[in-house]
């Protein structure tokens, strides 16, 4: 059995985010893997450990950087990797297709990703490739167990726990509670660079989303603090609250 | 000619500082203050190849080298530089000799365990009137059959106690013959007749342990001895060129802790109406500290870059040591400056890194004995 994990560089999630000629800029940003993906490249691996699979597969979508990633879900376990080459810019539906098409040709009987991606934040790529590839999909996983072509899924919902059963193939998506992602092993990051990573071209799309403007969120704005008698400072905040922050009070 | 890593020790590092951050640093304040060394630590650390970085994979090892071994003792030490020293003295001090020196058998029942890390090592030289005048050793081991019998007391010891493997340094002739007399032994602990003695009290590294080793009619097999009779100062001082690029790494490390901590800190206190990172005074130091790191940085990678080529090292080591550990105390007096009350409180961590740098200054030769070191080799020509 053959598990294909897809995975995405992303920013460091302590990275602070600047604009320049109006588009994210990426100077003297630290790329990580996703942290969402990680633990779906665990969950492969410990499947592969306990001998449910017999192949993990790493698939990346993006620019020769999100080689890193690859290599680094090959440090942590997994046996090969696939880059699909594609702008960073591509949106969700053309990177959804050209996932698809790579996960076409390699047919595996399980597709895991992180449910989400920590620098955009959509949530769209694993739903599109589970639709694109008409395969059931199971979102925000906590834990899977596989057995007669079967996965039986555990997932979180409001207020409890969501039991999902899959026939394979089919796309399931990680939470982070799924696992804790082990640190890449020493010797694991000796091999990850003997390990076969092929590349390919993104097949052509046309984006469907179009960005018409980046902005940063405003600048947090400093308080206001009142230091008076609590009576005038009392009539002061009500002021304030009533003609300046313009709440509506309701009763 | 290239400053960059490659891609490989970019993950390395990675990997370091997120174990460092993720295992090593919580705990770091806690095991200073109680004084306490955390042996499960170095367990992890050796379960995910870390104590055996720069040895082949037939000895356990990973098969990297000795920058990304250095790198290694920079990202700990960044946040403590007591586990930074444990690694340091485990591969350095007693992995290595074993390493360099010796037999295959002993490679296979000793260097295989450390490199795994399923022992810890630890390197007795200092004696309590031999310290920088090592030649001046009392310690003996007197042949007596198929056996070596041990007297005498070892002071400061790295990872004492609570080692498995100890590299021992003895006189094994008579003591005129000075540093000709002098032998290396390999010695487990358990050994009848060796027990150790105080656990040191110390200004820093405090979760490092630091013991007394004693030595009472110890009888250890002869083919514990490491290397030839009368090659121990040869091989205790090879031992310390490669052990005090250990130590400048873990310099670096400690530098850095301190600077970045100093940086944040920098940035978000505000006095007089701003970040004294507006005031120029504090910038200045920001500046000076970043640079003194960098340039102690770059004579550490050199020194094992160079031992990871196969070229000699002993001088650039020494430079390499000497000029970060002073970096290490002065970047690390101006972050606790840069917090000013805070900076002396024990609620910071940049107290405790200033207290951990002053050894580096110290140990693995004094930086006036690195001076020498230099000095000799420069005008030898």
């Amino acid at each position: 059995m053959k598990v294909l994990v897809c995975v995405k560089q992303t920013f460091d999630t302590e990275a602070k985010i600047e604009l320049k000629d109006g588009k994210i800029s990426d100077a003297g940003i630290n790329l990580i893997i996703n942290p969402y993906d990680e633990h779906a490249v665990e969950g492969a691996i410990q499947l592969k450990e306990k001998k449910v699979v017999s192949e993990v597969v790493v698939l990346s979508a993006g620019a020769d950087k999100s080689m890193d990633a690859i290599r680094t879900a090959l440090a942590m376990g997994a046996d090969r990797g696939i880059l699909v080459k594609q702008d960073i810019a591509a949106d969700e539906y053309s990177r959804a297709v050209a996932l698809a098409a790579a996960i076409k040709e390699e047919n595996p009987d399980l597709i895991l990703a992180g449910h989400v991606a920590a620098d955009d934040g959509s949530s769209q790529v694993p739903t599109r490739i589970a639709e694109i590839l008409g395969l059931p999909h199971v979102n925000v996983i906590t834990s899977v167990e596989i057995a007669d072509g079967k996965a039986t899924c555990s997932s979180e919902a409001d207020g409890g726990t969501q039991v999902t059963e899959v026939t394979l193939p089919a796309v399931i998506s990680a939470q982070v509670s799924w696992n804790e992602p082990r640190y890449p092993s020493m010797k694991g990051i000796m091999q990850a660079k003997k390990k076969p990573v092929a590349t390919v071209d993104a097949v052509a799309t046309e984006d469907k989303v179009k960005i018409v403007e980046f902005s940063l969120p405003p600048a947090k704005e400093a308080g206001i603090k009142l230091e008076d008698d609590p009576d005038v400072c009392a009539a002061q905040l009500a002021d304030f609250i009533k003609n300046t922050a313009k709440a509506e009070i309701k009763a | 000619m290239d400053f960059l890593l490659n891609e490989e020790q970019e993950m390395f590092r990675k990997t370091f500082r997120d174990f460092a951050e993720g295992e090593v640093a919580p705990s770091a304040a806690e095991r200073d203050e109680e004084e306490r060394f955390d042996l499960d630590i170095f367990t992890k650390m050796g379960e995910l190849g870390m104590c055996g970085l720069p040895w082949e994979e037939k000895y356990g090892g990973v098969g990297s080298d000795y920058l990304t071994y250095a790198i290694a003792v920079e990202e700990l030490s960044r946040v403590c530089a007591s586990t930074g020293v444990a690694l340091s003295a485990h591969v350095s001090l007693c992995s290595w000799p074993i390493w360099k020196f010796g037999t295959e058998a002993q490679k296979e029942k000793y260097l295989i365990p450390l490199a795994l890390g399923s022992t810890l090592g630890a390197f007795a030289i200092t004696e309590p009137s031999a310290g920088s005048d090592a030649g001046g050793t009392k310690t003996t081991a007197v042949l007596d059959g198929d056996e070596y019998v041990l007297n005498g007391t070892k002071v400061f010891i790295t990872n004492g106690y609570y080692a498995d493997t100890y590299i021992v340094v003895a006189r094994t002739g008579p003591k005129e013959l000075k540093y000709k007399s002098i032998s290396a032994f390999i010695i487990e602990k358990g050994t009848p007749g060796f027990t150790f003695g105080k656990k040191e009290k110390k200004m820093g590294i405090r979760s490092s342990a630091t013991y007394e080793l004693v030595f009472e009619n110890c009888r250890i097999p002869k083919e514990n001895l490491l290397g030839e009779e009368g090659e121990g100062f040869k091989i205790g001082m090879m031992i310390l060129d490669g052990g005090r690029n250990g130590i400048a790494a873990q310099a670096v490390g400690i530098a850095q802790g301190a600077y970045e901590f100093a940086l944040d800190y920098a940035k978000e206190r505000v006095q007089f109406g701003q970040p004294i990172a507006k005031q120029q005074a504090i910038q200045f130091k920001l500046a000076d500290m970043a640079t003194k790191i960098e340039a102690a940085r770059l004579l550490t990678y050199k020194a094992a870059w160079l031992e990871s080529k196969g070229l000699p090292y002993g001088q650039a080591s020494a430079m390499a040591k000497l000029y970060a550990g002073d970096a290490a105390m002065w970047v690390t007096t101006e972050a606790v400056q840069v917090l000013g009350g805070y900076g002396y409180s024990r609620e910071y961590p940049v107290e405790r890194m200033m207290r951990d740098a002053k050894i580096t200054q110290i140990y693995e030769g004094t930086n006036e004995i690195q001076r020498v070191v230099i000095a000799n080799n420069i005008l030898k020509g």
